[in-house]
């Protein structure tokens, strides 16, 4: 099986976020970029995948160099290969332009991407790909098995869960539950000297143009301090919960 | 031109967001100088919407029992186009951001997720969207020839009108690609994402075996449980509870967090909730900074006391 997990570079979910240039523009100021942890959990079951049924893992970026110590991560816990789109990330349409040109020439039978990145938390991308690729699609994807060319997959509703069968070629949206956190990798000193010999291409952007564009950025209003409310009280915090806040 | 709305429905009745959702479609029409057309699909309650200002209110009558994102979204894309509608409506729920992105492949439109107000701008269309974990706002055109606004939830305020529209019932030819083969669903409980209350728990209450406290406190406030993430992690509570920003997002109107300290993780996912209410044993909590109302104190003193005060108020 030939298994493509698609990869968004992010700030680590301990980051404050700041703007500059008259907030046009994402601060990268003293930002640690990760992989995108729904795009981990899915790589992970990737790399299971090829440990415990056989198959190739190659894992894919649309960015800049920049991402490349991020890819090299990805293989160093056991892609096979990585490969990056040069292209600026503009928007969801032209990452999901490239992926799908990307796909149409090198067909795979699994495609693994995020259900979401934790920077820009859009969503698009993988149900995108899906459309322009014509591929079965299950999104919040919390477990998978293949048996053959048929996958059962189960998806997280809002207050539940379905099990879909679907042929493949598939793609899904990843999220945790996928794995366990705690089957999460850390690269170990073998698998980064490995890394370090495996294939990281960089292939040229397909025509493609952005549908959206970011003009500024703007953080919440501060928020008031918070009201304490004595623990031997609690008729207090209810009567402020009903008459001041009124959501109750 | 005209704006289309989508307005979902499960089993045939309508999910509680759609009046939000209808109301800012209808505002969204004023402000564009246009009409609305309000879609939906394998709907028993359409004639429910019927009060929302909608020139047009469809119902697609779709040979599929189950939602199927690409069915649903290939009947939306070509009634998008016999309407020839510019721009489309749909809600942040788990269903909508599923289909959204099929449907704007399909459309080739532009698209955004978690929209927070009306339009700043309708030339070129102007948004601002939740960006970041809720850290920070972007405001960010739409230049497709369609474009999709997806409404992030509880953002808008319900309002009706007078007038009323008449539902038409259509049949829409469409494809599957995915076969439901079971789905559970749990029945006559909120759930995190449309609930009004979120009541949630953290390590602080010390095992699974205490959660009937916070099960008893969601049952008098008709509110979902949540956890945070070391409590799914640990497997105390499902995944499907962990809210913050690697699990579920909320944006209630009130949400009370319990033993939880407010890791910024876990602030990133909750704090799109309008009031939120913070008990912990620790008063130097980040959480209780990021708090509208704090308590301190022992879970196991205060829950009781405040679950015996709401029953005494019902």
């Amino acid at each position: 099986m030939k298994i493509l997990v698609c990869i968004s570079c992010v700030p680590d979910t301990t980051s404050k976020i700041n703007f500059k240039d008259n907030d046009r523009v994402f601060d990268e100021q003293g930002i640690q970029f990760v992989i995108n942890p729904n795009d981990e959990f899915g790589l992970t079951r990737a790399i299971w995948f090829k440990e415990k049924i056989g198959a190739t893992v190659d894992v894919l970026h649309v960015g800049e160099a920049s991402a490349d110590p991020t890819l090299r991560k990805a293989l160093a816990i056991g892609a096979d290969k990585a490969i990056r789109i040069d292209t600026p990330a503009t928007d969801a349409f032209v990452v999901s332009d490239q992926i799908s040109n990307y796909i149409q020439t090198n067909p795979y039978e699994l495609i693994i991407a995020g259900r979401e990145s934790i920077d820009y938390n859009g969503s698009m991308v993988p149900g995108m790909v899906a459309a322009k690729c014509d591929l079965a699609f299950v999104n919040t994807c919390v477990r998978l098995e293949i048996e053959g060319s048929t996958a059962s997959a189960t998806r997280e509703m809002d207050g539940g869960m379905e099990v879909l069968r679907v042929k493949l070629p598939l793609i899904i949206g990843s999220q945790k539950g996928l794995v366990e956190e705690t089957d999460l990798r850390i690269p170990n000193m073998r698998g980064i000297m490995q890394a370090r010999q495996k294939p990281l291409a960089v292939v040229p952007a397909t025509e493609s143009s952005s549908k959206t564009a970011i003009n500024s950025f703007e953080k919440p209003a501060p928020k008031e301090a918070v009201k304490m409310v004595p623990a031997d009280d609690i008729g207090q915090l209810i009567d402020l919960l009903q008459n001041e806040a009124k959501v109750l | 031109m005209s704006i289309l709305l989508f307005a979902e429905s499960q089993q045939g009745k309508l999910k509680k967001g759609s009046a939000e959702l209808c109301s800012y479609g209808f505002a969204l029409a004023q402000q564009q100088n246009t009409s609305l057309t309000i879609v939906t699909i394998n709907c028993e309650e359409t004639d429910q919407l019927a009060q929302y200002g909608a020139s047009k209110l469809i119902n697609l009558n779709v040979n599929v029992g189950y939602f199927e994102a690409y069915a649903y979204a290939s009947a939306l894309s070509e009634i998008t186009k016999t309407e020839k509608s510019e721009i489309i409506v749909i809600s942040s729920s788990a269903d909508a951001k599923y289909m959204g992105g099929i449907l704007a492949g399909k459309l080739q439109a532009g698209y955004v997720t978690n929209v927070v107000e009306l339009p700043s701008k309708s030339e070129p269309l102007t948004v601002k969207r939740s960006v970041f974990s809720n850290k920070a706002f972007a405001n960010t055109t739409l230049e497709g020839a369609a474009n999709i606004i997806g409404l992030a939830n509880n953002v808008h305020e319900e309002t009706i009108q007078s007038a009323s529209t008449v539902v038409q019932q259509q049949d829409a030819q469409t494809q599957i690609k995915c076969t439901q083969t079971s789905i559970e669903q749990s029945q006559g409980k909120a759930t995190i994402a449309d609930a009004d209350v979120v009541v949630s728990g953290g390590r602080g209450l010390k095992g699974p075996e205490n959660w009937g406290l916070i099960e008893d406190l969601a049952d008098v406030l008709g509110a979902a449980t949540a956890c945070s993430k070391p409590v799914s992690d640990m497997g105390w509570r499902p995944h499907s509870e962990h809210v913050g920003q690697t699990g579920k997002p909320v944006a209630t109107n009130l949400y009370i967090a319990v033993g939880i300290s407010g890791a910024i993780q876990h602030l990133a996912g909750v704090n799109a909730s309008k009031i939120k209410v913070v008990i912990n044993t620790d008063p130097e909590a980040p959480f209780f900074k990021a708090a509208d109302y704090g308590i301190v104190g022992d879970a196991f003193e205060v829950l009781p006391k405040l679950i015996e005060k709401l029953k005494a108020r019902t």
